[in-house]
């Protein structure tokens, strides 16, 4: 049972970070419909961010956070601006695969400056309480608290502000939204801001946990999220926390009761069953014909 | 150009790629007016609402008191007191009817006045309060064109586009609709209104233009178009 509930606590840490990252995607989805494949690869921007501002501005864990996120959200308007922007009314699938060529180019730029793996220094002080058997680092509790914060915070902005309530208004029909006097290009920016902060958030929690971080750390944990994104219902921002939490728990739980090399083929398998079932996702549902 | 018209528009053009949707058409809306744009489907008269509002690229030109709208992005236009209500309405399925309201005040700071502005839309579109938080997929389509109507309302439109407003109504729901705008009109608001229901809007409107593929063929009161013969044969039913 304290093995159960240590992996649960795992499963909860890691399906934060999928959340995170998958909210990136599924916002994105949401208002433009395509899928911004560079986004694993701003993810692990925001990692080697963390690293920057750790090692050498030496500074402490929560100006290092938002450095990142700040940093972060910069460069995924200025992607936006730069190379989807133009591609608006262009068939998806063009959207798309120049998303995959930002990606790569992300993955080799870092590569100029980092050759080699780097080593991020610890800014959390490491303590570990027992609980009845159970081991809590502080590091997951801040991961996980700080996840949930980000997303109620999002949560909140996405129904209740007016920012929000464009966002939801462009996933509807896009063309609409200039007549009320929406700036759309504003909204847009707004959106891939918040997606690719949370995105960062990601990269520097989970660097925290897993300090070695590479150029090419985003690809697999990008193409999870990305699954997240779509085992909740792509375009649905609690299906994507869901998702994110659901592949977070399987994974965990396939290598805590069977050898971990069956992990990925396990939670994999898994999706894919699942969405033979719920081929939208757990939240999404089909899009209505617009007349 | 009449200096004095609230909107002016001179030699507009429109295409969409090598179809050419408008041919250089011109016409003035002076402050108070209902004037209407009628014609058949293709004959230009939703791609002249969509160039006023900023929606497609353009030549020639669209003034509104005086200020070219040439450069202007569609956010802006709605800022200056254009508001349209878009073919088929155009309501967000996903948002409540008050958000569809909500988001229409977006370019307004007036906090005050956009409570009294809600107070009056509720009292005009009374069905629209009592589904105030339904979802707009959820209204009827008469509902869905009252919700378009009253986001124009709440955007302060000053000049009111409208985009075949009894398109897919029964024909109780259009008058309704029209006596609304009657009011509205009333009450100040300049209204452009483009029908494919030229008795109705006729019977609406001061003055009226005939658009055929993408000129305009007759313009003139509406007491003189709904006399015409040419009127009358094509769009009136004998």
């Amino acid at each position: 049972m304290t093995y159960f509930l240590q992996q649960v606590l795992n499963a909860l840490q890691l399906g934060s970070i999928y959340a995170l990252i998958a909210l990136g995607y599924t916002m994105v989805y949401g208002i433009l419909t395509m899928i911004n494949f560079a986004h694993g690869d701003l993810f692990m921007v925001g990692a080697f961010f963390c690293f920057i501002a750790a090692t050498f501005l030496k500074l402490p864990f929560v100006p290092t956070l938002l450095l990142s996120m700040a940093g972060v959200a910069l460069l995924g308007v200025t992607i936006e601006r730069v190379a989807y922007k133009p591609l608006r009314q262009a068939p998806r699938v063009s959207a798309i695969i120049t998303a995959l060529g930002v990606g790569l180019f992300l993955e080799n730029f870092t590569l100029v400056f980092s050759p080699y793996p780097q080593h991020v220094p610890t800014l959390i002080e490491n303590k570990t309480w027992i609980i009845g058997g159970v081991a809590i680092s502080s590091l997951q509790v801040i991961i996980i608290l700080l996840a949930l914060v980000l997303m109620i915070l999002l949560d909140l902005i996405v129904r209740r502000t007016m920012v929000g309530m464009a966002m939801r208004a462009i996933s509807w029909d896009k063309s609409i939204v200039p007549l009320m006097g929406v700036p759309v290009n504003l909204i847009i920016s707004i959106t891939f801001a918040i997606g690719t902060s949370l995105g960062a958030a990601a990269g520097t929690m989970y660097s925290l946990a897993f300090p070695v971080i590479d150029p090419y750390m985003g690809i697999l944990v990008g193409w999870k999220a990305f699954i997240s994104a779509v085992v909740g219902g792509i375009g649905n921002i609690r299906g994507a926390m869901i998702g994110g939490f659901i592949l977070g728990a399987v994974e965990i739980l396939v290598a805590a009761f069977l050898p971990s090399t069956y992990r990925d083929f396990v939670a994999f398998a898994l999706l894919l069953v699942l969405l033979i079932f719920r081929p939208y996702g757990i939240l999404g549902k089909p899009r209505p014909q617009k007349v | 150009m009449n200096n004095h018209a609230l909107l002016s528009i001179k030699d507009l053009f429109v295409s969409y790629g090598n179809i050419k949707a408008v041919k250089g058409i011109s016409f003035d809306v002076h402050e108070g007016e209902i004037v209407t744009l009628i014609g058949a489907n293709g004959a230009g008269k939703s791609s002249t609402l969509r160039a006023i509002s900023g929606m497609v690229p353009y030549t020639g030109q669209i003034a509104y008191k005086g200020t070219d709208l040439r450069k202007m992005e569609a956010d802006k236009i709605v800022a200056l007191g254009i508001a349209q209500v878009p073919e088929g309405r155009g309501i967000f399925g996903n948002l409540t009817v008050m958000e569809n309201l909500k988001l229409a005040t977006w370019q307004r700071k007036d906090k005050p006045e956009i409570e009294r502005d809600f107070e009056r839309v509720f009292s005009i579109f009374p069905r629209l309060k009592e589904r105030s938080n339904q979802l707009g997929g959820t209204l009827s389509g008469g509902e869905q064109q009252m919700l378009a109507v009253a986001r124009a309302l709440m955007s302060r439109g000053k000049l009111m586009l409208l985009d075949e407003p009894s398109m897919g109504l029964a024909p109780v729901l259009v008058r309704e609709i029209f006596r609304v705008l009657k009011e509205i009109n009333q009450s100040g608001t300049t209204i452009l209104l483009v029908e494919q229901n030229a008795n109705m809007a006729l019977r609406l409107a001061h003055r009226g233009y005939v658009l055929e593929t993408g000129t305009i063929a007759l313009s003139g009161t509406t007491a003189e178009l709904l006399g015409n013969p040419r009127v009358k044969e094509a769009y009136l039913g004998g």
